[in-house]
Parts: C-alpha cells; sequence; structure tokens
C-alpha cells in the first residue's frame, strides 16, 4: 500500500553554501558591489531630496544643508555618492552589454572588471579634481 | 518559512506550485530597468556634475535659485528625477525580493519601499518647480528724497 508522500519542508532542504565559503572572484564583486552601491546610491538620494526640499523653502532653510554639505562628513556622504554612482554606472552598463549576449564568459568578467574598477576610480577622482579645481 | 499548504499530505505536486510561480510580469520589470538605466546615462551624468557643483562646492542660495530658474536645468532635474527614482524602485523591489523570506511581511515591504519612492520623487519634484517657478524678489532699493 503507498504511503502518502509528505512533502519536505522549507527548512529540509539543501541550502547553496553561502557568502563566506567562496574564495572571491570578479564575478562575485561585480555582482554585490553592484547591489551595495544600488542600495547606497538609494540612501543617497534622501540627500538630494534634502537639498531640494531646503532650497525651495528658501534662504534660510538652505543654509541647514549648505553646512552640512560643506562639513567634512557632508563631503564624505557626497564623494561616497559620486563613487557609488561611476560603479553602479560602470557596471550598469556591462549588464546591458550582458543583455545582448556578450561578454558572459569568466575571462570577459575578469577584463570588464579590472575596467569597470579602474573607470569608476577615475571618473570619482576626476569628478572631484574638476570640482575643486573650477569651483 | 513553511508554507500551509506543506503541512497537508492530499496535494500533489502541480496543486502545491500553482499560484507561486511566476506572474508573467518579469519581463515587463526587466525591460523598464533597462529603458530606465539607458535614459540614466546621459541624466546622471548632467545631474552629478550640476549637483555637485551647487552642493559639494558650498554655492550659495542665490546661485541654487539661478540654477533652477534656468528650464533646460529644471526640465532636465525633472526628467532625471523619474527616471531615477522609477530605476530605484525596481532595484530595491528585487532587493527586497531576495531578502525578505517571510510570505506574510514581504507585501508589506514591497508597498511601503513603493510609496516612500513615490513620496520623495513627489518632494523633490515639487521642490524643483516652485524654484523654477518662483519669482525672485529683489529687495527695492531705498532711494533718499531730496
Amino acid at each position: 500500500m503507498p504511503t502518502p508522500q509528505t512533502p519536505r519542508s522549507a527548512s529540509q532542504r539543501p541550502l547553496s553554501p553561502h557568502l563566506q565559503i567562496w574564495k572571491w572572484s570578479m564575478n562575485m564583486a561585480l555582482s554585490i558591489f553592484h547591489r551595495a552601491s544600488g542600495i547606497a546610491l538609494s540612501v543617497g538620494t534622501l540627500m538630494l531630496v534634502w537639498m531640494l526640499v531646503a532650497a525651495a523653502g528658501g534662504s534660510e532653510s538652505y543654509q541647514g544643508f549648505h553646512g552640512f554639505a560643506v562639513s567634512w562628513f557632508g563631503q564624505l556622504c557626497l564623494f561616497g555618492w559620486t563613487g557609488a554612482l561611476f560603479f553602479h554606472m560602470c557596471s550598469g552598463v556591462r549588464h546591458l552589454i550582458m543583455d545582448t549576449g556578450r561578454m558572459i564568459t569568466i575571462p570577459a568578467a575578469e577584463k570588464a572588471g579590472m575596467v569597470i574598477f579602474i573607470v569608476s576610480i577615475a571618473l570619482t577622482i576626476g569628478t572631484w579634481g574638476c570640482l575643486k579645481f573650477f569651483y | 518559512m513553511a508554507q500551509k499548504w506543506e503541512a497537508t499530505p492530499f496535494k500533489g505536486d502541480m496543486a502545491r506550485a500553482r499560484g507561486l510561480g511566476s506572474t508573467h510580469a518579469g519581463v515587463h520589470h526587466w525591460m523598464h530597468q533597462k529603458l530606465t538605466a539607458l535614459a540614466n546615462i546621459p541624466l546622471v551624468l548632467w545631474a552629478v556634475w550640476s549637483v555637485m557643483s551647487l552642493a559639494a562646492v558650498g554655492a550659495d542660495y542665490a546661485s541654487v535659485q539661478g540654477f533652477f530658474a534656468q528650464p533646460t536645468h529644471a526640465i532636465l532635474m525633472l526628467l532625471f528625477l523619474a527616471s531615477v527614482f522609477y530605476h530605484m524602485a525596481l532595484g530595491l523591489q528585487v532587493v527586497i525580493e531576495d531578502y525578505v523570506h517571510c510570505e506574510k511581511t514581504k507585501p508589506f515591504f514591497l508597498m511601503g519601499m513603493k510609496l516612500g519612492c513615490a513620496a520623495l520623487f513627489v518632494a523633490a519634484a515639487y521642490s524643483v518647480l516652485k524654484l523654477s517657478m518662483a519669482v525672485v524678489v529683489v529687495p527695492a532699493i531705498v532711494v533718499a528724497q531730496p
């Protein structure tokens, strides 16, 4: 007589090894940093909204934002925001290319990763260099 | 998390799978994420320079007003905000779907995130419109009567 098959509950299913088990590879780093920079940028939009709302509120309310933006912590936030932005953009371009079926091999990811890290760091430093030079 | 139906041995595999799979919304989500990603490239490059040349260098209030008084700047900023906040909501949706495993609270995280994105967008867009359409009041010069 066949016994009714009892389904395995979610907790009994085998789990794939988590992040800390794997040796870091370029694929993994790009994927994780893409998501982390996306989340950081989402938090960073709060500062942009703060700037716009404060500016719309008039000269006095803008002073509050202005004071934060020129403080060392504000500058650090802005620097981090531009860095995350350029990384997310470069990495996003790679995703757009991969969507067309190109550059999906591991050697291509290794090369693309180096380009992404170098270009995004260069864009960040270049932007801040220009800002400090022209203003 | 264990589902209610997992405790009942009377359902077949098909009955268990039904209703839990794709809702055929994946392509729509993917396509919109890619479209906003493409739109973001030029908009973000413009916005990052504009915002940084105001915020990061500590520009005074008059130059912020002057910047948004230009219709081109206000329009580009509104396009940037629309594209970025929509892209952000799509991205955060995937993050929540990946990490929130409680089926009861997940919809509330998703709804809260989307409402939050909408609120931030409206606040930012309203501020840009207000700045761009504001009538700048120049203090009257007091001329001494002879």
